[in-house]
């Protein structure tokens, strides 16, 4: 299961010619990342930030060969593209695109389940290791953001988890990898995906969550913290955001009364968590427990 | 999105599922007509949300002239937050046993869920909560779909009273409307067994995935959008996800994870937000129009301006922002923390253009906000 990739991962990018997928993928050449191909059909066979352009991820994997592809792709061709990449045999599509239908979503995952592939994503603004590679549009080159250190960060938002990293770098530490599983309300990689992965990865000391509410993934989550032996700390997003604004999501109905900050805030207390107050507190607590 | 009863219904129809003849009325005559040709009929308040017959707006009428009393009754009457502004007039039905049936989908399975429960007419959140044995479920892999023979699996055991064919049927075409309309949820609450033995859909609830509206514009023109304010309304038709509350700090933020947490470090300064205002994702571009909107708000008292590049890059927030502080002159005290993606630009062009500097963190920007709207307040008091 590759939810964090690492510096040798090949990257293919499905959508490199147009604008954004331009700017980010020089990023992450720039940081090192190790982008192999791109894929848009009417510029095959041309060449595109130094690399080549193929009509399909197929057809990328066959000429070229890729471990983890990364979607700039709009909403409703999402699906064609992740199927593409998932009979291409890719072992990890990062799919950064927001208002993905939900159905189109459910398609693809499906797919992936079957074929092995991870998904991570839609609507996250991707993942970062730090010192080796990063995936998407995060800030991973901003040095007072992301420093190579021990603490694992996962976040349902990228801007939050942008403003978690920062503080972490601005109270002397630094992390090994940032995995942004994103917003929407049926994701690929979940929390306790995430957890797990971060919780694996090496060198990782702590871990910070950011959650926010909506859905039960962190509740379930809490599950596998009582089997950690790192330290979790946890800052969820919403506890001042007015009743009843969004919070009828379809899932959430089954759950009673899962979902809310305050449900969130005692799970994942019941099982050891840090729950913090603001981001800023971010730095004390991992004094507390790193030194 | 949500339908209301009269619009949900008639997706149910086209997919073959039995529905009871109604007329949809604006005002009491109107009901009386409907009721005059339908004879023995139900009133019922159109509304989106539920417990539309606890709050009284479900009415039996045997006559026209009670039909007439009943609309006058609900009609202007308020359930929830909305005020009724029609009735649907629908012909009453010879309800034996009332089931539940519902798709969502599922953000467990990560794909659909048929439900199906003996328990109807309840809530859902009842059912799951007190017999939770009762209700019955289908993880759908959306790719091969949801067969009448997968609906019999799925009711085997229950006794439907002779009715298990017609329910599993009903079942496979409730998959198929879900699937046609790219619903989050479809629901029939109660789905019946009439004494003739025919399974019909009593009512319906469907939301529509927000997010499939770019596909399916012209079944998004029968719902029923979100009551907005006007502020709202403003900024929905720019791109700008803008909620009015009832403070006076004002938020603006990038993100919809950022701009939640700014609204909570707000209140963890004792302060009240005056809004969720979050130009993040394709919207980044759109901070002059964002600051007129949060400025537009009566009664506020400062503004705290909290930017975290990620995607959307601080120094183009920056540039929108400047651009239109010229024009908008804000006549409170702004506050701003900046961090992420193009930063350091966006910091200089705010020492250069107004001779300030960011706040050290975004705690610090939003106590000083509070301080400042409290301060305000005290001196305008």
């Amino acid at each position: 299961m590759m939810i964090i990739p690492r510096k040798e991962t090949r990257i293919l990018v499905q959508g490199i010619t147009g604008k954004q997928g331009t700017f980010w993928t020089e990023r992450m050449q720039e940081y090192g990342a190790t982008v192999v191909a791109g894929v848009n059909p009417k510029k095959a066979g041309t060449e595109h930030c130094g690399v080549p352009v193929h009509a399909s991820a197929v057809d990328a994997q066959k000429d070229t060969g890729f471990d983890a592809t990364l979607l700039f792709i709009p909403p409703l061709g999402v699906k064609a593209a992740a199927l593409d990449a998932i009979e291409a045999g890719a072992k990890m599509i990062l799919c950064l695109t927001e208002h993905v239908p939900v159905h189109d979503v459910m398609y693809v995952m499906a797919a992936a389940k079957e074929a092995g592939t991870q998904v991570v994503g839609p609507n996250t603004a991707g993942g970062v290791t730090v010192g080796e590679t990063f995936m998407g549009f995060m800030p991973a080159f901003n040095e007072r953001i992301f420093k190579k250190g021990t603490v694992g960060v996962l976040s349902r938002s990228g801007s939050l988890g942008t403003l978690l990293c920062q503080n972490i770098v601005s109270a002397g530490y630094g992390q090994t990898a940032f995995v942004g599983i994103g917003g929407d309300p049926v994701i690929g990689t979940t929390t306790r995906n995430a957890l797990e992965a971060l919780d694996t990865f090496p060198g990782t000391e702590a871990v910070v969550m950011v959650g926010e509410i909506g859905g039960t993934m962190e509740e379930d989550a809490a599950e596998y913290v009582k089997t950690m032996s790192k330290p979790v700390i946890a800052f969820i997003a919403g506890g001042a955001a007015p009743p009843g604004k969004k919070m009828g999501h379809a899932g959430a109905i089954v759950m009673g009364d899962k979902g809310t900050y305050a449900s969130k805030k005692s799970a994942l207390e019941a099982a050891g968590v840090n729950v913090l107050s603001t981001p800023v507190h971010v730095g004390d607590a991992l004094k507390e427990v790193l030194g | 999105m949500n339908f209301e009863e009269y619009a949900a219904k008639p997706l149910l129809a086209a997919s073959g599922i039995k529905v009871p003849l109604s007329v949809l009325a604006y005002d009491p005559d109107a009901a009386a007509d409907a009721a005059g040709k339908l004879g023995g009929c139900v009133v019922k308040a159109q509304v989106p949300t539920g417990k539309r017959g606890k709050a009284g707006g479900i009415k039996l009428a045997d006559t026209a002239e009670e039909a007439k009393a009943h609309a006058a009754a609900i009609l202007g009457m308020t359930i929830g937050t909305h005020t009724v502004e029609k009735v649907l007039v629908e012909e009453k039905s010879d309800i034996r046993h009332e089931y539940y049936a519902a798709v969502l989908n599922d953000p467990v399975t990560k794909g659909p869920m048929v439900m199906f429960s003996t328990e109807g007419g309840m809530d859902i959140e009842e059912i799951a909560a007190e017999t939770p044995e009762k209700l019955n479920k289908h993880a759908v892999d959306i790719r091969k779909g949801f067969s009448v023979g997968d609906a019999e699996a799925l009711i085997a055991g229950l006794d439907l009273a002779g009715a298990e064919a017609g329910v599993a049927e009903t079942l496979a075409k409730l998959y198929d409307a879900y699937m046609v309309n790219d619903a989050e949820l479809l629901e029939i609450n109660p789905l019946i067994v009439t004494g003739s033995g025919d399974v019909v859909a009593l009512d319906c609830k469907f939301t529509l995935d927000d997010s499939a509206i770019k596909r399916q514009e012209e079944l998004a023109t029968k719902g029923t959008p979100d009551k907005l304010t006007e502020l709202e309304a403003r900024g929905e038709s720019a791109g700008i996800k803008y909620i009015e509350l009832d403070g006076d700090v004002c938020v603006l933020a990038n993100g919809a994870g950022l701009t939640m947490t700014t609204m909570d470090v707000v209140r963890h300064h004792g302060g009240k937000p005056a809004n969720f205002c979050e130009i993040g994702g394709e919207a980044y571009t759109k901070a002059k129009f964002a600051l007129e909107m949060v400025l537009a708000k009566p009664g506020i008292k400062s503004l705290v301006v909290n930017f975290c590049g990620a995607f959307a890059r601080c120094d183009v927030m920056m540039e929108g922002l400047l651009g239109a502080w010229e024009e908008l002159k804000p006549d409170i005290p702004v506050f701003f923390s900046i961090a992420g993606t193009g930063d350091e630009e966006a910091i200089r062009m705010l020492k250069e253009k107004l001779g300030m500097d960011p706040l050290p963190d975004m705690s610090a920007a939003c106590k000083a906000a509070v301080d400042a709207a409290q301060k305000n307040s005290l001196g305008g008091a």
